[in-house]
This record gives C-alpha cells, sequence and structure tokens, in this order.
C-alpha cells in the first residue's frame, strides 16, 4: 500500500476504504451507484451511501492518478533471495 | 563386435579333462578371473571410449545419490546405463521411460558383477517427435496430480499494484511487456532476470517463480501482486525449460496469480497449463496484466455521475415530497380557530347571560327592597298587640277565682279530678273544696272510712303548698 499526497488529502481518509484494492472499491462504488439508482434506500441511508461512495470514488481516483512505471531489478543477496531491488537496466 | 580373445579351450582340439595340467609347449596358462576381468575392462573401454547410442529408456531411476540409472534399449537388446550425479544434475530434461534418447558417453564394465555399462556424459531426446511424447508424458503424469485443474486457478488482480516478471532481462520480450504496459496503465515492474534456455535455465525460471512468492510483504523487496512468466519464441526445445516439472510446480505452487507467456502463439508449454492464465505473447501478457487507465477513469466518471445523479435524484424526490407533504400541512391560525372561535362565543354567552342574570335579581331585590317598608312592620305590631290586649282582657274575665270569691267552690277528689256529680262525691271518701283563698279537706259522711286515718295528716301538709299556684295549675 503505498501513500500517496492525493490519498491522504482525499476528504474522508477513511483507513477502511484506504485498505481496499482497487477492484473492491470499484465493485463497492457499482454496489452504491446500482442501490442509490433503485432508489429504494431511505433518504438517511442514502447520504450515508453516498458519503461512502464519494470517499470510494476519490480512493480509486487517487491511485488511479499515483500510477506512474517504475521499473526495477530483483538483486540478489547472498543467500540467494532479494536483498533488494535496483533500476531496470543497471546491473 | 570381435572377440578379442583368442578360445585358447576349443583351439586344442583336446577332450575334456578332468584335471588342469600344463600342456609343453603351451604359453596360455591359465587367467585369474581378475586378470581376465582386467582385460577385458580395458579392451572394452579402449574401444569404445566415445559412443552415442540411440534408444528407448526404460526403468529411468534417480537414486538418492544423485545418480540417474537406466536401461538403453531397442527391440532385441539392452544396455545399462548410468549418469553419474554431475551430469544428470545438468540434465534439460527429466528423463522419462519409453523416451527415444540419444546417449553419448562410454563403455565401462563393471568387475564386480561381469557386467558393462553405459557411463553416459550427455543424453538428449532423439527428435522432435520423441520430445513431443516426453510432453504428452509429462503432462499426463502432472495432470494427473492436479496441477492444471481450474480449480485451482486464481482470479488476477483487476489493478496490480506490482507485477513481478520472471524473463531474460535482455530482449525483446522484456520490451514489449514494459511497452505495453507503460501504454496502458504505468505500473511498478520488478524484473527477476533469469536465462531462458540452456543449462539450468529451468532452475533459475522455478528458483525466481518461488523467490516471488516467497516475498514478505513489508521486506526490502514488495511483494508483486501478479506474476508474468515470459519467454519469447522458438523451437519446442528452446521452450524446454518452460515444460521442465521444476517450473510447473513452481507455477502452480506460486500463490501470487501467474500469467504464463511462453513462445508464440501456437506454442504451448507446461507452464501455460499451469499459470493462472495463459497469454499467447509477452505484449498480450501484459494486457491481460492492466487495463487502460484512461478507460478505468472514463468508467471511474461514468459511476461518480450516475451516483450523483442517483443521489441528486433521491434528493430531488425527497423535495418534492416534502413540499407537497408541506402544502397539506393546515396552517397553524387554521388549526386552532374552532376552538378560538367557540372560546370566544362562549366568553360572549358567560358576560351576556351574567349580566342578565344581575339584571333580573337586580330588578328583583329594588322591587323587594321597595315592599321593605318600616310601617308595614309597624301596622303589623300594632295590630298584635291590639290582639293581645283583647285576649288579656278575656283571659281575666275567664278567670276561674273570678267566680271562687262570688261564693262557689270546687270540688276534688283525692285524685285532684274535678267532683261535678253527687254520684261521684259519694264514691269518693275524702274531698278538696277550693276556695277563693284556699282549701278544705272533707270527708264525705257513710263513705267508706277505712281510708280515713292515713289521709289525715295530708290536710295540714296541704295548705302549707302554695294555693295560688295550684289554683293556676288547675286551671289549665
Amino acid at each position: 500500500m503505498t501513500d500517496t499526497p492525493d490519498a491522504a488529502a482525499a476528504p474522508a481518509p477513511d483507513p477502511a476504504i484506504a485498505a481496499l484494492s482497487f477492484e473492491a472499491a470499484m465493485g463497492e462504488l457499482e454496489t452504491i451507484v446500482r442501490r442509490l439508482e433503485s432508489g429504494d434506500v431511505s433518504l438517511e441511508e442514502s447520504v450515508a451511501l453516498y458519503e461512502r461512495g464519494h470517499a470510494l470514488r476519490s480512493h480509486c481516483e487517487a491511485r488511479l492518478a499515483a500510477a506512474q512505471a517504475r521499473i526495477e531489478q530483483v538483486s540478489l543477496g547472498a543467500d540467494g533471495r532479494p536483498a533488494g531491488t535496483t533500476p531496470f537496466g543497471e546491473s | 563386435m570381435s572377440v578379442p580373445f583368442p578360445d585358447t579351450a576349443s583351439d586344442d582340439g583336446t577332450d575334456a579333462r578332468l584335471l588342469a595340467e600344463g600342456a609343453p609347449g603351451d604359453n596360455a596358462p591359465a587367467l585369474s578371473v581378475s586378470q581376465l576381468s582386467a582385460a577385458i575392462k580395458r579392451t572394452v573401454e579402449d574401444g569404445f571410449a566415445r559412443v552415442r547410442v540411440r534408444g528407448e529408456l526404460s526403468g529411468a531411476k534417480r537414486a538418492a545419490s544423485g545418480h540417474f540409472y537406466a536401461a538403453l534399449k531397442d527391440d532385441n537388446a539392452l544396455i545399462d546405463m548410468v549418469m553419474w550425479k554431475g551430469q544428470a544434475a545438468r540434465l534439460a530434461f527429466r528423463p522419462e521411460d519409453g523416451i527415444e534418447v540419444i546417449a553419448t558417453g562410454k563403455l565401462t564394465t563393471y568387475p564386480g558383477r561381469s557386467k558393462y555399462q553405459l557411463v553416459v556424459d550427455s543424453l538428449e531426446v532423439a527428435g522432435e517427435g520423441a520430445l513431443m511424447l516426453l510432453f504428452e508424458k509429462l503432462k499426463a503424469r502432472l495432470g494427473a496430480e492436479g496441477l492444471f485443474d481450474q480449480a485451482r486457478k486464481q482470479d488476477l488482480p483487476r489493478l496490480p499494484r506490482i507485477i513481478g516478471v520472471v524473463t531474460s532481462p535482455t530482449g525483446a520480450v522484456i520490451r514489449d511487456i514494459l511497452h505495453r504496459l507503460a501504454d496502458r496503465f504505468p505500473t511498478h515492474v520488478i524484473v527477476w532476470p533469469v536465462l531462458v534456455q540452456g543449462d539450468g535455465a529451468a532452475a533459475q525460471v522455478a528458483n525466481a517463480i518461488r523467490g516471488f512468492d516467497a516475498i514478505a510483504p513489508g521486506g526490502p523487496v514488495p511483494r508483486p501482486d501478479l506474476v508474468i512468466v515470459a519467454r519469447g519464441g522458438g523451437s519446442i526445445e528452446d521452450l524446454w525449460a518452460f515444460n521442465e516439472e521444476v517450473v510447473v510446480r513452481a507455477i502452480a505452487d506460486c500463490r501470487i496469480p501467474t500469467i504464463s507467456a511462453v513462445g508464440h502463439e501456437t506454442d504451448t508449454t507446461l507452464a501455460d497449463y499451469a499459470a493462472d492464465r495463459r497469454a499467447p505473447t509477452p505484449t498480450a501478457a501484459a494486457e491481460m496484466a492492466v487495463p487502460v487507465r484512461a478507460e478505468l477513469r472514463e468508467l471511474l466518471l461514468q459511476r461518480a455521475g450516475r451516483m450523483v445523479g442517483a443521489a441528486n435524484r433521491h434528493q430531488a424526490l425527497a423535495r418534492e415530497r416534502l413540499v407537497a407533504l408541506a402544502r397539506h400541512l393546515p396552517k397553524r391560525e387554521g388549526l386552532y380557530a374552532p376552538q378560538r372561535q367557540r372560546l370566544d362565543d362562549s366568553a360572549d354567552r358567560l358576560d351576556r347571560s351574567q349580566r342578565q342574570r344581575l339584571a333580573v335579581v337586580g330588578e328583583r331585590l329594588a322591587t323587594r327592597g321597595a315592599a321593605l317598608r318600616p310601617a308595614l312592620l309597624a301596622r303589623r305590631w300594632d295590630r298584635d298587640r291590639a290582639r293581645l290586649g283583647g285576649l288579656g282582657r278575656l283571659l281575666d274575665s275567664l278567670d276561674p277565682r273570678a267566680l271562687l270569691s262570688r261564693g262557689y267552690a270546687m270540688v276534688r277528689d283525692a285524685g285532684g279530678g274535678i267532683v261535678t256529680s253527687a254520684a261521684r262525691a259519694q264514691a269518693a271518701a275524702r274531698l278538696q273544696l277550693q276556695f277563693a283563698d284556699g282549701e278544705v279537706p272533707v270527708e264525705v259522711a257513710g263513705g267508706d272510712a277505712a281510708a280515713l286515718p292515713p289521709a289525715a295528716p295530708r290536710p295540714a301538709r296541704r295548705p302549707a303548698a302554695p294555693p295560688p299556684k295550684r289554683g293556676q295549675g288547675e286551671l289549665f
């Protein structure tokens, strides 16, 4: 889980949401949208759903925004197990 | 094969004898077994120091020591073979029974057991057909273990944070993958460089896969959430490392979802069967690994839009309902207007009735008050007084004592009753005569005198009683 400035600045830094994978967050967002669209939730619940949906959206957006290519190469320790990484291409 | 030693026994042409004895001129004395064996060994090893033999493997067995034992056979003959540990470890495939191979090595004998065998330096599969057979055998064996079962397949993460790539660090494969990843969704990639063909390639690939899987979160190297095992196209022989059992098992055991992309679309390796997903090419593997970021953004935007729309609609609907309900809510004044009216009405009536009542009472008071004159009382008093005076005079005129004073007396018997007839006077023994100024007791002559003595004291006492009072009392 990489902490990104975007995620930190999100309106609701819900740790439960921050821990969600992108697909889980997207899936939940879809569920929330469907429920809101069905209109069979109480007003109070719809407000809560909306807030959570908004937080999920921010989380997903942050995840998309934070994506950047980083290419590394495993460097092995003396025991043959990965000891660290070096930029790919230099070794 | 030529016989290196002359058959001395048959050259004799002599009959079989019981006892061996040196014949004159015999320059071939009997050899010891060891001597003969050593001679055979020398001859065999000199004559077959390097041979290439084609045959089918049979009874293949890798001993605990690491040596590999098998037999090479064809339809009519069989030669044992052994491959020492060092060479066996470098085998490019795992030998299986029934596979036609070409073994290169030398012949040697094993004097202790009267045996000879082929010591193999290198073992190769004899042609692509044989290799395909080996492939099928391996596939059947590992498949029977369930390593390729659909139930074992894991879902790929939709958006992996870190992708581990097991491939050669040089060449087009890694470039293709990185390019396509960059196009679709820039991602953190960790390359585990390996040999993808030749000596030790399978071991390196397997080690890399297991290495990725063994990475604990939070260590010096981040744990990938997707592993791609890739290699460019090549012959079945080039790709063979990816059919090796170690690689297949490493992929099957890997707890991180795996994509295999080995060779071209038409090439299939056992690694492909074991992986969670098979990509026809390394580029395709990158496409499977990550979605297109722009598309995801679009999807996210669309969902967010739907959510805002739905929420707004919800809100607007609720507001409409609220307004409608509010419209039906009666005005506050209207709510208690009837009560207010009744109150006003009642207050009004209360006032009015009270006023009326007071007026009535006042009027009555006025009329009664008017009648209440002192003269009215005085007149009545005068009349009563006059009546009283009249009555008084009448009373006076009726006083019996006035009659007594004119010479009459009143006769009473012993009980005080007035005696009005002679008969009753006769019956009484004693009588009382009352005069205006007192009483006199008398006895009736000829009357019953028996009661006279006790009556005697009474008259004496009676006069002592106040006569006026008595007279008054008798009167009424």
